[in-house]
């Protein structure tokens, strides 16, 4: 291998590989300075650098055009598919950061090892989001997972090790149940390269048979069912309400977005390009699986009393709508027409409008609790006159989830909802919209108790400047794409062209 | 330009009122001056209209690119159909803030939602793409969600959810009925779509599009047996709320079914017309009877509305025509009936809120003799009533004259039965307004005063506006025939009043 390779794999892989110095200076720096404000002030000034190295990447790309997208080690693809997600990712990371200073100030300690362990947690994603390898797959799942269960643990009370050893166990559980998938897939197609699986698995395509063959309905089944533990899917979801509630408010943010992100990141590059062939049968699956997730996560929501475990069971639901476009993979439009890529586009608008509205929840949530102390919906009573700017945010927050407009959590829902109605899954739009006014009663019923209830205490709340600039940047976007969602439509609907042959 | 500032300029002071002003007393002049403008502005925009009224063709149409990836427009104009509403909500929108002068639970945020409900109406009224239409639909509900739960009365968050979770109900269908249409035109263009969508091949059985879109409307009217939401919402809502519930926003739904229902699917609307007749009967009766049995003043007027607004769908459903041969005046009633039960409902609203006001009680056998006390306002309920009932030279009498005529030929026993409602409807009124305002003194009420001249102005507009129609009602059926002949000419039908 001549060092022409090298340096060219570096520079493609330089993102993570910056970000995981990032890592590393944070924790050198935590052993060095005694004032442990600054390892904030480093990690977030610190995201400039692979953000910039990704702007340069996403330059490139756009002027070598994208006949053969820069691979590295064939295993990782560096295209305009996967360095969307990193920006997302990128960004998650910078909003959580930017709001953990309070639970830390609180814990009082290891804060250099809480901002590392997110940022190595953030390298695992942006890995995943560029894997076109099954092992690769593997790995950057290990890389995203170990962090996370980490840090769930890190309030260090009960309920918070309870967490941490749930997400231990399940993601332990789902690695295995996914890795037997892969083995499967690879017994089959004699390849672990994603972009070769399809022609490994041509001779079975005609079979009659569901999946083309019972191994590989297997294979698929069980990929599906390792990759419905990271997205939240029923009926893989039993640990999201506990670790969910258990786990630091700044972490459970970002587990329910950025996870979710990562892991639609992998189910589109590997069910696009790798199980092409197949896509009518795990179109079903998945059509099935997201009516449930929706009905079930729904459901159950409407009964919480702690306002994060509402929000785990509305993450479930959210990600019931998501994969509605998983199922719209099979668009009547012709291809070559603009909206041919309605499915997976949909999915990314849905991801980033998803990812601000539950951050903007989460910000509000964290900023209220870290005073009042409670997590019970009823102590939200009379937060709109005592904290009026957060309760705003939050409100605004519930009302892009439920998908009213004019919020991204509408155009999202449009968005999704157009791909379905394109792919003839009329039976499927009609409970993606029923679910929406189901969840209109427990979304709203949370505005009902800030802005009707009778305070407890007339106590004004107030947070710092940090974690306020975060919640008004994503609640900013949540409006904004609420109402000018062109931008985003474009760039979401092209990206995904990489994942057509 | 100026149709977009009829739109937002509501929207605009709301958030002006929300984020700069503090004073109580600036905050309501200044939600006076904002409707006031508005209303001026329509009067602007209606010249306009009259001006340049070319047959077939939207007065100060806007289309600008907005979603070009999925084909939505910015595409804004009014024609026949809509003028009178729009004029209607800009009415009514400023008797809502004089009948909430009186306000003084958190005014700031009241007004604020009150102005940003009007652009979502307003918004309806005017749009010509069918998203836009669905997002200025669903942007009424968390205005009205806030005004109902915050500044109602009785079970009032009950109410407010109850309204919210059948409007989105209704809502959820018409969108995939507005997608379906889309995924088969690949146009969301309400001016385009009638002629686009018969030769369209649809990805959805027509008739079923048909119903999706029409339940959204059916709720909002609301139509026997999806009404349950009405008399909660409007009897728990503050006065100048039930005021623009009852008065404009019952409107979007007879509105809707006319542009969306019938605009788009003219031969599926004959085809079920026959259920839609038998449907509006039913709600004219059943919420006529219902009336009689009220006891809380403020249910009774909202009962009625059930009963009253049964009428539009029934000159809705003239639509299909005798031998082929389809004619405007059913429509044009129905539409006629949308414009007076908002002016007369809104009145009676007004009065009866003023009423609850000063003798603090709605339960009608403790009022009486209201009469002495305060003789303005019992003229206005009279009058009010006579019109709710039909009374030549009032508006009242012109719609449902006009319905009645429109139908008799399509569905005669249909029209037979709607008629008898009138008759209910005289005995409720009549009994009503005898037993609040006349009979013995009691002696509680002796001193409660008349209405200010902050209460009796919106009853005057009001009172006006009754009459105005009522005497000379061509004014407003040509406005509207000109709107409903484009809608009715794709079936071939036939325009010119009697």
């Amino acid at each position: 291998m001549s060092t022409d390779i090298l340096i060219s794999n570096a520079i493609s892989l330089s993102p993570e590989l910056s970000l995981a110095a990032l890592g590393l200076l944070v924790i050198i720096l935590d052993l060095i300075v005694s004032k442990k404000t600054i390892l904030q002030t480093v990690s977030l000034v610190g995201l400039v650098i692979p953000a910039i190295l990704a702007v340069f990447l996403w330059n490139d790309i756009g002027n070598i055009t994208t006949e053969a997208p820069a691979d590295v080690f064939g295993t990782l693809a560096i295209d305009k598919f996967s360095l969307f997600f990193k920006f997302l990712i990128l960004i998650i990371l910078a909003l959580v950061i930017m709001s953990s200073g309070s639970f830390l100030d609180q814990l009082g300690r290891f804060k250099g090892e809480y901002y590392a362990l997110l940022i190595f947690s953030a390298t695992g994603m942006m890995l995943l989001a560029s894997t076109t390898e099954l092992i690769s797959i593997y790995v950057s799942l290990e890389l995203t997972a170990l962090p996370l269960v980490a840090l769930a643990a890190f309030g260090r009370d009960s309920r918070s090790t309870e967490s941490g050893i749930k997400l231990l166990i399940l993601s332990a559980i789902s690695s295995a149940i996914l890795l037997y998938g892969m083995v499967l897939v690879y017994g089959l197609s004699g390849t672990t390269h994603i972009s070769d699986i399809a022609d490994g698995l041509v001779s079975s395509v005609d079979s009659g048979i569901a999946f083309g063959s019972y191994g590989l309905m297997l294979g698929i089944i069980m990929i599906i069912a390792g990759f419905g533990f990271k997205i939240a899917s029923v009926p893989f979801h039993m640990w999201v309400p506990d670790v969910y509630e258990g786990a630091p408010s700044p972490i459970t943010a970002y587990l329910s977005v950025a996870s979710k992100a990562a892991g639609f990141a992998v189910i589109l590059r590997l069910f696009y390009v790798a199980f092409d062939n197949q896509s009518q049968d795990w179109s079903t699956v998945f059509a099935v699986l997201a009516a449930i997730s929706m009905t079930l996560g729904n459901l159950v929501a409407i009964n919480q009393a702690s306002v994060k475990r509402m929000l785990a069971y509305s993450t479930i639901a959210h990600a019931g709508y998501l994969m509605i476009g998983l199922a719209a993979v099979v668009s009547q439009i012709p291809e070559g027409s603009e909206l041919a890529h309605i499915g997976p586009g949909s999915i990314l608008f849905y991801l980033v409008a998803y990812a601000l509205t539950n951050l903007a929840a989460f910000f509000a949530i964290i900023a209220i609790t870290n005073h009042t102390g409670s997590e019970l919906i009823r102590d939200l009573a009379g937060m709109g006159r005592r904290t009026p700017l957060i309760a705003l945010i939050f409100a605004v927050a519930l009302i892009s989830l439920t998908g009213i407009p004019p919020t991204a959590g509408f155009m999202g829902k449009l968005f999704i909802f157009s791909a379905a109605v394109s792919s003839g899954l009329l039976w499927l739009v009609i409970i993606g919209v029923l679910n929406s006014v189901v969840s209109a009663y427990y979304y709203l019923r949370i505005i009902r108790f800030m802005y009707m209830a009778e305070p407890s205490s007339e106590e004004k709340i107030s947070s710092s400047i940090i974690p306020l600039t975060a919640m008004v940047i994503v609640t900013v976007g949540v409006i904004g794409f609420g109402v000018l969602p062109q931008p985003l439509f474009d760039l979401s609907s092209s990206v995904v062209s990489v994942l057509s042959p | 330009m100026l149709l977009t500032s009829i739109i937002f300029l509501p929207m605009a002071g709301g958030l002006v009122i929300a984020l700069l002003l503090r004073e109580e007393k600036t905050i309501r002049l200044t939600a006076l001056a904002v409707t006031l403008l508005e209303l001026v502005l329509m009067g602007l925009a209606m010249l306009d209209f009259n001006r340049s009224r070319v047959p077939g063709e939207m007065a100060l149409e806007v289309n600008k690119e907005w979603i070009p990836y999925l084909n939505i427009n910015y595409h804004i104009g009014m024609d026949g159909l809509s003028v009178p509403l729009v004029a209607l909500a800009a009415i009514l929108g400023l008797c809502a803030v004089l009948a909430s002068w009186h306000v003084t639970l958190r005014v700031k945020e009241y007004f604020a939602w009150l102005l940003i409900l009007q652009t979502a109406v307003v918004g309806v009224f005017v749009s010509l793409d069918l998203v836009m239409f669905f997002i200025f639909w669903e942007l009424e509900l968390i205005p009205m969600y806030f005004l109902i739960s915050i500044w109602g009365s009785g079970r009032k968050e009950y109410s407010a959810m109850k309204f919210l979770v059948f409007t989105l109900l209704g809502s959820a269908f018409m969108l995939i009925g507005i997608l379906a249409v889309f995924f088969s035109t690949g146009t969301f263009n309400m001016i385009l779509l009638p002629e686009l969508l018969p030769a369209a091949d649809l990805v959805l059985p027509a008739g079923l599009v048909f119903w999706f879109i029409f339940i959204a409307f059916a709720v909002k009217l609301p139509v026997w047996p999806v009404h349950s939401w009405l008399p909660d919402a409007h009897t728990d809502a503050p006065t100048a709320v039930s005021v623009m519930l009852a008065g404009v926003l019952l409107k979007m739904g007879g509105y809707g079914m006319i542009r969306l229902g019938v605009g788009l699917f003219p031969r599926e609307a004959q085809e079920y017309a026959g259920v839609l007749a038998s449907i509006a009967v039913i709600s004219v009766l059943y919420g006529a009877v219902i009336t009689i049995r009220q006891t809380d003043l403020k249910r009774l007027v909202a009962f009625s509305s059930i009963s009253h607004m049964g009428y539009v769908l029934l000159g809705i459903s003239s639509i299909a025509g005798v031998n082929g041969v389809v004619s405007d005046v059913g429509l044009t009633g129905a539409a006629m009936q949308m414009f007076t039960h908002g002016t007369i409902t809104g009145l009676l609203f007004l009065v009866v809120g003023f009423i609850y006001e000063r003798a603090h009680t709605r339960y009608i056998p403790d009022l009486g003799g209201l009469v002495s006390s305060m003789p303005l306002v019992a003229v206005v309920f009279v009058i009010a009533g006579l019109a709710s009932l039909g009374l030549p030279s009032t508006s009242g009498f012109v719609g449902e004259l006009l319905v009645f005529v429109g139908t008799y030929d399509v569905w005669t026993i249909q029209t037979a039965l709607g008629v008898f409602g009138i008759v209910i409807t005289s005995g409720y009124i009549l009994w009503t307004v005898q037993r609040v305002m006349f009979g013995p003194t009691r002696d509680r009420f002796v001193d409660i005063g008349d209405a200010k001249l902050v209460d009796i102005a919106p009853m005057v507009l009001l009172v006006i506006t009754i009459f105005g129609v009522g005497l000379y009602p061509s004014l407003l059926t040509g406005i509207f025939d000109s709107g409903i002949s484009n809608i009715t000419q794709i079936i071939g039908g036939s325009a010119n009043l009697p």
